[in-house]
């Protein structure tokens, strides 16, 4: 049996209610304003960041050695050339030898990546392969698209040991259908009409998609227990499915007026908050959007009764924080060009010779740990820090981005440079020993308390602009949720 | 322990700039302007320096690297010379390469000059050298600001005595206070104006807890020492000052990377000052030093070196800073010219604008803010951040 063996989910902390935007905007766009609000990430989460805390609320203590492969869907790539999957290994602390791909250009490489993992375990060229799904779109101000993106990521690992919803089966169709495209010019994306777009497209491509996956398998409506699939239009969304022959009950929530649309991530999302309520014997099908359609049939198992919790999709809806001002908003996203002083303006030239030789300390949080007196220390040390030691080389790996800790203390910078000012940083004492300083993110200096439990989170740590790059690295936050 | 340098080498000529924002002053004109005063303050000729340490720490916004701009602007030609740099204990480095150059036999007499040009940055506080940790250690570290990191030893030294926030800031209210006294009635000094304590605990944060008037000043200056073997000082001038100790200890890193350090004291102060007092032959420093200039980078690092120097007992400092123990009436005068706080912090001329205010105290030449009968002065330099550090401690006398 091949399928999902355990989940995760990522929702930044952010979101901005859609009132926000049209007050902000609405006189530009009078017909723009849609309900809810829209999940938005921190200034230093992009979807190479938001798929790696998918992937360790997806792992949740499991072995990382054991996996073979890691897949990374999205349309908003970091870095163009320079696999991003392969950052994100890094960073999760995989095996040099677990084969890496970027899945990119379309709304369904979310699902594409998951039928790739799929067909790789099926097919023993993999025993287990992580799929990570994030987007971090953006619509130009004012526009219909702004109001309708959200930030997120799912991670889903594909296995044949412990199948908590095997795959049964899958359906795709593909059409260049372009009603949504940026360019590789392009900030923003861009877009044709939505009523063609309603009609001709989205209220076409994925029943199709759905019906064919359920006369392929001889399924009825009723055999299944939830549809999952993208919402872009709120009522067209309802509809579709009534007209599959659902009820209201079998459609899975779209969590629009929560979190937006998640791009790639999207279906993946919604299909986890589907896991989190399934009963074993359960069929699911879920159905990306884009170019077409992937549809997949999911039947849960035994097994899900026996997964550790995690936070996945509602827990992370629970835990949020309005981001207040839509200035905040496009200033994260560095849309709104502000002035960062002359402090701000100065980032020495990142050295990528250091990034490559440094990368698992640097990116994957690796200090070492001394065989002599047991002290874990960061970074890796070559001669015990610990000043009663001193023991040369003999160290062992000892990764710390899986380590809780306490705050030991913190301070608010009103002097460092932040687009998010104070700059919060400490130092964190780890549970089982070892302590560093780190940048505090999603949190306020007035929460903060010396000894209160924290949690590491892979962030962008600077941009450097004149040279195009992202560095990356971890910080730390309060528990959340 | 070896036997040290007490009483070998002897100052007998010191200068310091004004310190403040000296937009009209390049760095190697304030190096002139400190090498001159010091000159004329020995009453020896240019030929008679056998050799010349620089301390400068921001390259960048300075003269360069090398001790070839030293050479080269005060014309020093062909002598050995040597640029030091330790952070902000770089000044108290070019003085020990001077005297421990003299006390080795190597030279008769050496020169020390510290300068440091802040104001060229075009922002305020230190210059942003996010690779001054190493380029490796960049990626790894904070975007931190020195009041970020002093900040902590703040929070931390609060929350291990119990101090409220409020409670912590108007004791470290005191110290800002008394070395705004001091600074008033310094010419030389960048700051010089009084405030109260609302004034400071109402000023506004720039790193929680610490508010501006916690943090020093960022300052344009240079200072100078022209030093000799002690057994020839008396030709020069009646009054030498004699250098008792001169001790640094640097940090490993521990306190970054273990968990047992505490982040309410710095561990190198303890060790520098215990082997200072030992090559003084000082027994009890509170009874014995007369007076002090420590690195009060921040009010919050000035708390910790009464405690860190053995002078206050451990977490009891507040009730010596309430008493006035450290004012300039009180028993041990500490930062007399104001300090790092008033007088200004040019990094590399802070550990020889220490020494220059300990060396006029012990000649009588302090002017209003004159010490009574002074037998030793202490310097204490420190550079880098509590939990990695290099901190020197000097003691002199007549």
């Amino acid at each position: 049996m091949v399928g999902i063996t355990s989940y995760g989910a990522y929702i930044p902390l952010y979101r901005i209610q859609r009132m926000t935007i049209y007050q902000a905007l609405g006189w530009l766009n009078p017909a723009s304003l849609l309900p809810g609000e829209k999940a938005v990430a921190n200034y230093d989460e992009d979807s190479l960041t938001m798929a790696v805390a998918a992937a360790v609320d997806c792992l949740n203590g499991m072995e990382r050695e054991e996996i073979d492969g890691l897949f990374f869907a999205t349309t908003t790539l970091p870095y163009k050339e320079r696999q991003n999957a392969g950052i994100i290994a890094t960073a999760l602390d995989l095996r040099a030898d677990a084969r890496t791909s970027d899945f990119t250009a379309s709304l369904k490489s979310g699902t594409g990546a998951l039928i790739s993992a799929y067909d790789a375990v099926k097919s023993g060229s993999a025993k287990s392969v992580l799929v990570c799904a994030a987007d971090c779109r953006l619509g130009k101000p004012g526009g219909y698209q702004e109001e309708i993106y959200g930030d997120g990521a799912a991670a889903l690992l594909l296995g044949n040991n412990d199948v908590i919803a095997s795959i049964e089966g899958t359906y795709s169709l593909s059409y260049d259908f372009s009603d949504n495209w940026r360019s590789d010019e392009d900030k923003f994306n861009r877009t044709w009409e939505d009523r063609w777009i309603r009609d001709e497209g989205y209220g076409k491509f994925i029943p199709e998609a759905i019906s064919g996956l359920m006369k392929k398998y001889d399924l009825k409506p009723k055999d299944i227990a939830k549809v999952v699939y993208p919402c872009l239009y709120i009522g067209a969304h309802a509809s579709m499915g009534k007209g599959l022959g659902f009820e209201k009950g079998q459609i899975q929530d779209h969590l629009f007026t929560f979190i937006g649309n998640t791009g790639t991530a999207y279906p993946l999302m919604i299909l986890v908050a589907a896991l989190e309520d399934a009963k074993p014997g359960d069929k699911i099908i879920v159905a990306s959007y884009g170019n077409g359609s992937d549809a997949i049939l999911l039947q849960v198992t035994d097994n899900i009764k026996k997964l550790k919790e995690r936070r996945g999709i509602k827990k992370h809806l629970a835990s949020k924080k309005d981001i207040g001002l839509y200035e905040k908003y496009v200033t994260f996203r560095e849309v709104l060009p502000i002035d960062t002083g002359g402090r701000g303006e100065e980032v020495a030239p990142t050295q990528m010779t250091i990034l490559w030789r440094e990368r698992k300390w640097l990116l994957g949080l690796r200090g070492s740990k001394c065989r002599r007196c047991g002290t874990p220390q960061y970074p890796p040390q070559e001669i015990c820090a610990n000043p009663k030691c001193g023991a040369v080389k003999e160290m062992d790996d000892y990764r710390f981005s899986d380590k809780r800790g306490r705050l030991f203390t913190y301070t608010g910078d009103i002097l460092a440079f932040s687009p998010s000012p104070p700059a919060i940083y400490g130092m964190v004492d780890f549970e089982g020993g070892g302590r560093w300083m780190f940048d505090l993110i999603d949190c306020e200096l007035d929460s903060l308390k010396v000894g209160m439990p924290v949690e590491m989170s892979f962030r962008r740590k600077f941009h450097d602009l004149s040279r195009r790059l992202y560095v990356y690295f971890w910080k730390a936050t309060p528990i959340r949720a | 322990m070896a036997e040290g340098i007490k009483d070998k080498v002897a100052i007998i000529g010191m200068g310091c700039t004004k310190f403040g924002e000296r937009w009209d002053m390049s760095a190697n004109r304030l190096m002139v302007e400190a090498f001159l005063e010091a000159l004329e303050d020995a009453g020896i000729e240019k030929k008679d320096i056998n050799a010349a340490w620089s301390g400068t720490c921001y390259e960048e916004v300075s003269v360069g690297k090398s001790a070839i701009p030293l050479s080269v602007t005060l014309k020093l030609p062909y002598i050995p010379a040597t640029r030091v740099e330790n952070f902000c204990a770089t000044g108290s480095e070019a003085l020990r390469g001077a005297c421990y150059g003299v006390a080795s036999g190597a030279f008769d007499i050496a020169l020390a000059v510290g300068v440091e040009k802040l104001k060229d940055t075009g922002y305020g506080g230190l210059p942003q050298t996010d690779t001054q940790v190493g380029t490796s250690f960049r990626f790894a570290f904070p975007n931190y600001t020195p009041p970020g990191m002093f900040a902590m030893m703040g929070t931390r030294y609060f929350a291990q005595y119990g101090l409220s926030p409020e409670e912590g800031k108007r004791v470290l209210a005191h110290i800002t206070v008394k070395s705004h006294h001091n600074g008033a009635m310094n010419p030389k000094a960048h700051l010089r104006r009084e405030v109260t304590i609302d004034e400071v605990v109402n000023a506004p944060i720039v790193a929680w807890p610490l508010g501006l008037f916690d943090c020093c000043g960022v300052s344009d200056g240079a200072a100078a020492a022209i030093v000799c073997r002690a057994d020839i000082a008396k030709k020069f001038r009646p009054d030498p000052v004699y250098v008792k100790a001169l001790q640094i200890a640097a940090s490993s890193g521990w306190e970054i990377m273990c968990c047992e350090w505490d982040y309410a004291h710095v561990e190198s102060t303890v060790h520098a000052s215990r082997r200072a007092y030992k090559e003084a032959g000082i027994k009890d420093p509170r009874k014995e030093i007369s007076m002090m200039e420590v690195h009060d980078c921040f009010s919050i690092t000035e708390l910790t070196i009464y405690e860190d120097l053995g002078i206050s007992p451990r977490g009891r400092a507040k009730v010596d800073v309430e008493a006035g123990f450290y004012d300039l009436n009180g028993t041990i005068p500490c930062q007399p010219d104001g300090g790092l706080k008033c007088f200004g912090h040019p990094i590399g001329a802070s550990g020889l604008r220490m020494m220059y205010e300990m060396y006029k105290q012990l000649q009588g030449k302090a002017g209003p803010r004159q010490i009574k009968n002074p037998k030793y002065g202490l310097t204490h330099n420190m550079g880098g951040i509590p939990p990695m550090n290099v901190v020197s401690v000097c003691i002199v006398g007549l």
